[in-house]
């Protein structure tokens, strides 16, 4: 038995909780002796729709295991892994092999995506249906890292889906308009001499599919919004009452194209960083509930990938393990909103959609996915972390708030700033 | 100063004093015996990414004159995306020996990154990057626009009209950024699909009619060359109807003032952004520019060599 004493509560109540085996056992006072927790805040485990595990293919950057380390010490208990591995996890017997990874791990719940189509290509359906009925019972699909830009592989995979349960993440990219793209487009590319990625190549796919969506009856997801436009559009699409939902990384939460200016690869990430009008209005949007979740696009490239060219250098962030801290700053620094909606955006939602059970909520009964904050930490951003890849733009920056616990089914995986068997 | 990467890096003062030394220099290049001493046991490599007959010998000769040892280290552009990095061709050179490269690299930022990410220690000179920059081309147009034009150091009140293929285009944004610097009113022309409404934040205005353009009397008039190699998809319709809207040449030609100068960084189209007529007329500034290039050169490797050393 495990007693977790006088934890503040998303609701703000101070409170006991205790975890017999791995289930919560009570939400209340008790008179067991436990772990003194006061002043820290107990949130259920995070959950993250977007990372990058790049196992198998791409072990040198991240691995199903360094992945798990890093989210267990960014406060996640279930990890929802993309599909762009090689081989891509388009067929049962990848996703089933990620699953396995993940349990061999230990740390946390990966779940796999599945492809939308075949290598990604976007051209064919990828074997939709056996990795919904595998072992890994794939909820999420996605093509992530490319967009299903045909319309018509668009309008069939949404229907099809949609008899699976499911959902598809759309990467909301035209490709067409962002052929070689390497930033922003706007007054600062053209300064730069850095091809631009026009936010209507964003939000002329998202207004495309939100139509679809609304056609086919079929769930839509978003993958990390960036710009103001697709705010508005998101925001359009919810009034219709069409069944959308929409995700923000940290990175588009905080940073701003500014930082390209100084040509370092570490901020080269797809889609780019945007301006600050963009940032501000993505931050209204995670406020007043037009976007959904968080979702760390967590990317993680080895630094031969970016110690090079900023053109040559490899798009994307690590985030697993700042997230918490971004979402703080987000919704709590700024008095914006309170600890019951960073719960929603970091983990409850995102269970929802990706139909993941036994996360996102701290009740009697469920099983035992807790993190716990130190609200009142302020800490130093490390370059070098628990993942594999150091390719962090948040290093050297000066962030609120620190994960302390991590609790997986009951037991430590994240304890003291310490990862099990790490 | 150290490297020369983006004209962003020089101030008023700074520029200024470059232009007055390479009219220093550049008498050196008409006397019998061309040669100073001045980085004498010093190695400039020419490092290239990109074909480039005319830059990379105006730097050779530049760094020849000053009595530097120079080596030229032609890589195949595929070389950039396959094979040795460039952080790795630059350590070898540096580690042979080289106190300065030059470098012309197809992407931009290239030239920055070599000087800023700590691989090497030696000086950096970008000799064009990408659609970036290239300072020493808008050093020697400055140089060449003041010679004719001004008896000043700077370049208040000259009226400058830039005419082509903005958009790819390092020489334009590095002569935007320098010319205004030195007191310039700059203005671009082109079609706006090579000319987006995003240049005006570099300081400079814009006009997507040659005429209209040509009509406020500018004092200089560079062409520039309509840069293929660096376009994804079609930006006009047809080369013809280019010609027929944008080369200086017929009746826009004639609307040129009789004191107005002529500017082209080469390589010329003849009968594309430029007619023969203009090409040749006396009123074309063109090989004075080659050899103020030159001077250019001579004194920027000079600052940044010769310098603290």
């Amino acid at each position: 038995m495990q007693v977790f004493k006088g934890v503040q509560l998303a609701s703000g109540e101070t409170t006991d909780i205790t975890v017999e085996g791995s289930n919560i056992t009570k939400v209340g006072k008790t008179k067991e002796n436990g772990l003194d927790c006061s002043g820290l805040i107990a949130l259920p485990g995070f959950v993250d729709l977007h990372t990058h595990l790049r196992q198998p293919g791409y072990e040198a950057s991240e691995t199903v295991l360094s992945g798990s380390r890093s989210g267990a010490a960014g406060g996640y208990t279930a990890l929802f892994a993309m599909a762009n591995s090689d081989p891509v996890a388009d067929t049962a017997s990848v996703v089933e092999q990620v699953m396995k990874l993940g349990e061999e791990a230990g740390l946390l719940e990966v779940r796999p995506i599945g492809a939308v189509t075949k290598g990604l290509a976007g051209d064919e359906l990828s074997a939709l249906g056996s990795m919904a009925t595998s072992a890994a019972r794939v909820r999420v699909f996605s093509d992530d890292g490319n967009c299903v830009h045909d319309p018509l592989v668009m309008q069939r995979a949404l229907t099809y889906v949609k008899s699976l349960g499911g959902v598809i993440a759309q990467h909301a990219q035209e490709p067409r308009l962002t052929e070689g793209s390497q930033m922003n487009s706007g007054e600062l590319s053209t300064e730069l001499g850095l091809k631009g990625w026009p936010s209507v190549a964003e939000e002329s796919i998202i207004a495309r599919d939100a139509l679809l969506a609304e056609q086919t009856g079929a769930r839509l997801h978003i993958c990390h919004l960036t710009t103001a436009g697709a705010v508005d559009v998101v925001r359009w699409a919810k009034t219709r009452g069409i069944q959308i939902t929409a995700e923000v990384t940290p990175h588009h939460l905080m940073l701003t194209e500014d930082l390209v200016r100084s040509y370092d690869p570490v901020f080269k990430v797809n889609p780019p960083l945007r301006r600050m009008e963009d940032t501000l209005a993505l931050r209204e949007g995670l406020i007043d509930g037009t976007i959904d979740v968080i979702g760390t696009d967590h990317a993680p490239h080895s630094s031969e990938k970016k110690d090079c060219e900023w053109e040559q250098a490899a798009f994307g962030m690590v985030g697993l393990e700042h997230a918490a801290s971004v979402a703080q700053e987000v919704l709590i620094e700024s008095g914006a909103a309170d600890w019951n909606r960073l719960s929603e955006v970091m983990s409850s939602k995102p269970a929802e959609i990706g139909s993941l059970e036994g996360h996102g909520s701290i009740a009697l009964g469920q099983p035992a996915n807790l993190v716990l904050i130190d609200p009142a930490a302020s800490r130093t951003v490390a370059a070098v972390t628990h993942s594999l890849s150091s390719n962090n733009p948040f290093a050297g920056r000066q962030l609120k708030g620190r994960v302390v616990h991590t609790v997986f089914r009951g037991k430590f995986s994240y304890k003291d700033g310490k990862v099990k068997n790490a | 100063m150290k490297h020369l990467t983006s004209i962003r890096e020089l101030d008023k003062g700074s520029a200024t004093a470059i232009l007055d030394n390479a009219d220093e220099l550049g008498a050196v290049n008409t006397r019998e015996v061309k040669k100073l001493p001045a980085l004498r046991g010093k190695t400039v490599v020419n490092l290239f990414y990109e074909n480039s007959t005319r830059t990379r010998i105006s730097f050779e000769i530049a760094a020849k004159r000053l009595s530097a040892d120079v080596i030229n280290f032609a890589a195949a552009t595929s070389s950039v995306s396959k094979g040795e990095s460039l952080k790795d061709t630059a350590q070898t050179l540096e580690a042979l020996g080289a106190d300065a490269i030059v470098i012309r690299h197809p992407m931009s930022g290239a030239a920055h990154t070599l000087a800023s990410k700590g691989w090497i220690s030696g000086s950096v000179v970008n000799a064009g990057d990408g659609s970036h920059e290239h300072p020493t081309q808008a050093l020697l147009d400055a140089l060449t626009i003041r010679q004719l034009k001004k008896s000043g150091s700077d370049l208040a009140g000259i009226k400058v009209l830039i005419v082509g293929d903005i958009q790819h285009s390092r020489v334009a944004r590095s002569n935007v950024l320098l010319l205004s610097l030195l007191g310039a009113e700059v203005t671009l022309a082109g079609p706006e699909t090579l000319l987006p409404k995003t240049f005006s934040a570099l300081g400079s205005e814009i006009s997507h009619s040659f005429e209209e353009a040509l009509s406020a009397k500018p004092d200089v008039v560079m062409m520039l060359r309509v840069q293929r190699e660096r376009m994804q998809g079609t930006f006009f319709p047809s080369e013809r109807e280019y010609a027929a809207k944008w080369s200086l040449a017929g009746e826009r030609f004639k609307m040129l003032g009789s004191d107005t100068i002529i500017l082209h960084p080469g390589p010329m189209n003849r009968g594309f952004e430029i007619s023969n007529e203009a090409a040749d007329d006396p009123r074309s500034a063109v090989l004075t520019q080659v050899r103020n290039g030159l001077a250019v050169r001579m004194a920027v490797l000079y600052k940044l060599m010769a310098g603290e050393g």
